[in-house]
């Protein structure tokens, strides 16, 4: 199937080859980092993990999205979804490329990466997390291949790979609580020492991910005429109202444990973000963005006319996406080290090169996700798929 | 077909003696001997620390501990918030956050607090390690294995005590490199080092830098002795731990 990705319009190489210019050129900037080591970021003693680890945490959520249509599609034997679980799985698998990507960008010695497998240790999620990770990836790649190739030669999907996809969903469900877990046992972190993270972590995950990936498919949609249909979109935006709302509902409960209980350790973390500690207002502005947006984003999906209206629907999708990014992407890893070990502030803001490094990333995933998509929808072309019936 | 025959038997003889040999020379090549251990090294069940802030509690006098402590392990000194520490100073609210009181009396609120990692008897950095760099020996000392370490900085969010640094940078392009000490190697970039409790020193013998620099204010000694000097100070007076509600058990106690 790979030669479908060899054959395209010159738009389609153009953007290739764009993607790869701005892979090339952030490269030198992860090169310079290679060099003179991860100094030339904005971390610190005290705030020793920030963008890429953040980044890494909000597509590990993307990755596990897909469980959402895979979950109805397969278990459930939901035919809507039939043209959205391919673009489902294919969105994972760009998105575990770029966790991956992440964790390695943002290791001090990358070389050795390697020693995580040479000297397995069960007591570290970290491990787990790769395990899951790397395990997801090959679910996904296993999976959407074997599918996608039966569906070319018009046969029904081989039985074997039944037990496999019902073992990819419990899978995602994994691969994000376990992200949680990374986070959510450490000692003194008051803001991630919560037992919510994991369940915050998959509401927030299950409508970021669908939420990114009909955004993707309006463009897809554009480019290729490629469209899932309505009726499975108008179920997928039920999907992301019921996840944002439960996400938002999760949030709450945080804030009320932290300021009922009036504990300064939990309450300190959630003063820095919406008001700033210690003259340290840095994500204040974007918090309140996020929380108007998240908030804007329900008032617009939960009345039926509102989520329905299919202009006003991308709108909704941009600004919940942008809402939980703020929350899992920028906040999430800086308010645990706020306040620190000391109980006193840190700042840390990402530099130009941490951010060219993610832009790198960003593109890598771009570019799997391009390829995995034209080879998908070229199939649903010789398939005389492209545009599934309107209700 | 004789000449091959005798030059078979020689071949024959040369393989068995040889294979005699064998593990005699691997065990002496590959380092499997025995280690030679220093008949005078120190040895504990539970190394601890007991620092008596009545008497060491000025920046001066901390600094100069950490001087001797950081030339010792050829700790950089870095003018940023990526600098390196194993050994430092901070005030009562910085170093029990938790255990601040309003209206403390005034000295105790300009009294400076040597910290340095706690070497817990459960310690959050070794359970979260991916690559067991960071240990925990028998006798709880928490140690490093800065071959091992991929930098993944893991440890450094779980220590409730900020003991951890990251070679942000190539940590000799702020040595002395004139002055090093040569007992102890450096570091490349890319790793998270702590203070060791002088592992190097306990094992020629003799105690940690910052107890033989402090004139008697730090006490260093087997947790698990009756007899042993810490024993002896933490029956006499009253001392306190950082954060002991997280449950870590930190091996440094302080006399307030």
């Amino acid at each position: 199937m790979l030669e479908k990705a060899l054959k395209g319009s010159p738009r389609y190489w153009g953007w290739i080859l764009f993607l790869i210019i701005v892979i090339g050129l952030c490269s030198l900037v992860y090169i310079n980092q290679l060099i003179h080591g991860l100094t030339v970021t904005g971390m610190s003693r005290d705030i020793s993990w920030g963008f890429y680890i953040a980044q890494f945490t909000y597509l590990v959520g993307v990755a596990a999205s897909g469980v959402m249509i895979a979950l109805p599609f397969y278990l459930h034997n939901y035919e809507k979804y039939r043209g959205l679980v391919i673009m489902g799985e294919f969105l994972a698998i760009s998105a575990v490329v770029m966790s991956l990507c992440f964790v390695l960008v943002d290791i001090g010695q990358p070389q050795r990466a390697m020693n995580m497998i040479l000297h397995p240790t069960p007591n570290s999620m970290l491990f787990w997390d790769m395990v899951v990770l790397c395990g997801y990836l090959a679910l996904n790649v296993l999976i959407g291949w074997t599918c996608l190739e039966s569906e070319r030669q018009r046969v029904h999907p081989p039985k074997w790979i039944k037990p496999i996809i019902y073992l990819s969903v419990v899978w995602g469900f994994a691969i994000h609580t376990v992200t949680a877990f990374l986070y959510a046992g450490l000692p003194s972190r008051h803001y991630w020492l919560s037992a919510i993270v994991a369940a915050r972590f998959l509401a927030a995950a299950f409508c970021a991910g669908p939420a990114l990936l009909l955004l993707i498919l309006y463009v897809v949609r554009k480019l290729t005429g490629y469209y899932q249909g309505d009726a499975a979109t108008k179920t997928l935006t039920k999907t992301i109202t019921y996840a944002m709302c439960v996400n938002v509902f999760f949030f709450m409960l945080e804030l009320f444990t932290a300021f009922y209980s009036n504990i300064p350790g939990h309450m300190e973390p959630m003063v820095f973000l919406f008001s700033g500690l210690e003259g340290n207002t840095s994500l204040v502005g974007w918090m309140w963005a996020a929380a108007a947006c998240c908030i804007l984003s329900i008032i617009l999906l939960v009345p039926p006319k509102l989520r329905d209206n299919k202009s006003l629907l991308p709108f909704t999708l941009v600004i919940l996406v942008f809402g939980t990014w703020v929350d899992k992407g920028m906040s999430f890893v800086t308010a645990g080290f706020t306040p620190n070990a000391f109980n006193t502030v840190t700042p840390y803001w990402p530099t130009s090169s941490e951010i060219a490094v993610s832009v790198m990333i960003w593109s890598i995933g771009a570019l799997v996700l391009t390829i995995l998509y034209k080879i998908a929808t070229d199939i649903k072309r010789d398939l005389s798929e492209l545009t599934p019936e309107d209700e | 077909m004789k000449q091959s025959r005798r030059n078979f038997l020689k071949f024959a003889g040369i393989s068995a003696a040889g294979l005699c040999l064998t593990p005699a020379a691997g065990a002496l090549a590959s380092g499997k001997a025995h280690p030679i251990v220093n008949k005078a090294h120190l040895k504990a069940k539970r190394w601890a620390m007991v620092i008596d802030t009545r008497k060491l509690n000025t920046k001066e006098q901390i600094e100069k501990l950490a001087d001797a402590c950081h030339h010792w392990h050829n700790v950089p000194k870095i003018p940023t918030n990526q600098d390196i520490k194993w050994l430092w100073d901070a005030s009562y609210s910085e170093s029990f956050p938790e255990q601040e009181n309003n209206h403390m009396a005034e000295e105790l609120e300009e009294r400076r607090f040597p910290l340095l990692c706690n070497h817990c008897e459960h310690p959050p950095c070794v359970r979260v390690c991916p690559t067991k760099a960071t240990f925990q020996r028998a006798d709880h000392i928490v140690a490093m294995d800065y071959h091992r370490c991929i930098g993944c900085r893991y440890c450094m969010a779980a220590c409730p005590f900020g003991a951890r640094s990251f070679n942000f940078m190539d940590p000799r392009l702020h040595l002395d490199m004139d002055n090093l000490n040569m007992k102890f190697p450096t570091r490349m970039r890319g790793v998270v080092e702590k203070c060791n409790f002088c592992v190097e020193k306990l094992a020629e013998g003799e105690l940690p830098v910052c107890v033989t620099k402090s004139e008697g204010a730090i006490v260093f000694g087997d947790l698990t002795d009756p007899n042993s000097p810490v024993r002896e100070v933490l029956r006499k007076d009253f001392t306190i731990r950082r954060k002991p509600e997280l449950g870590t058990e930190p091996g440094v106690y302080y006399i307030i």
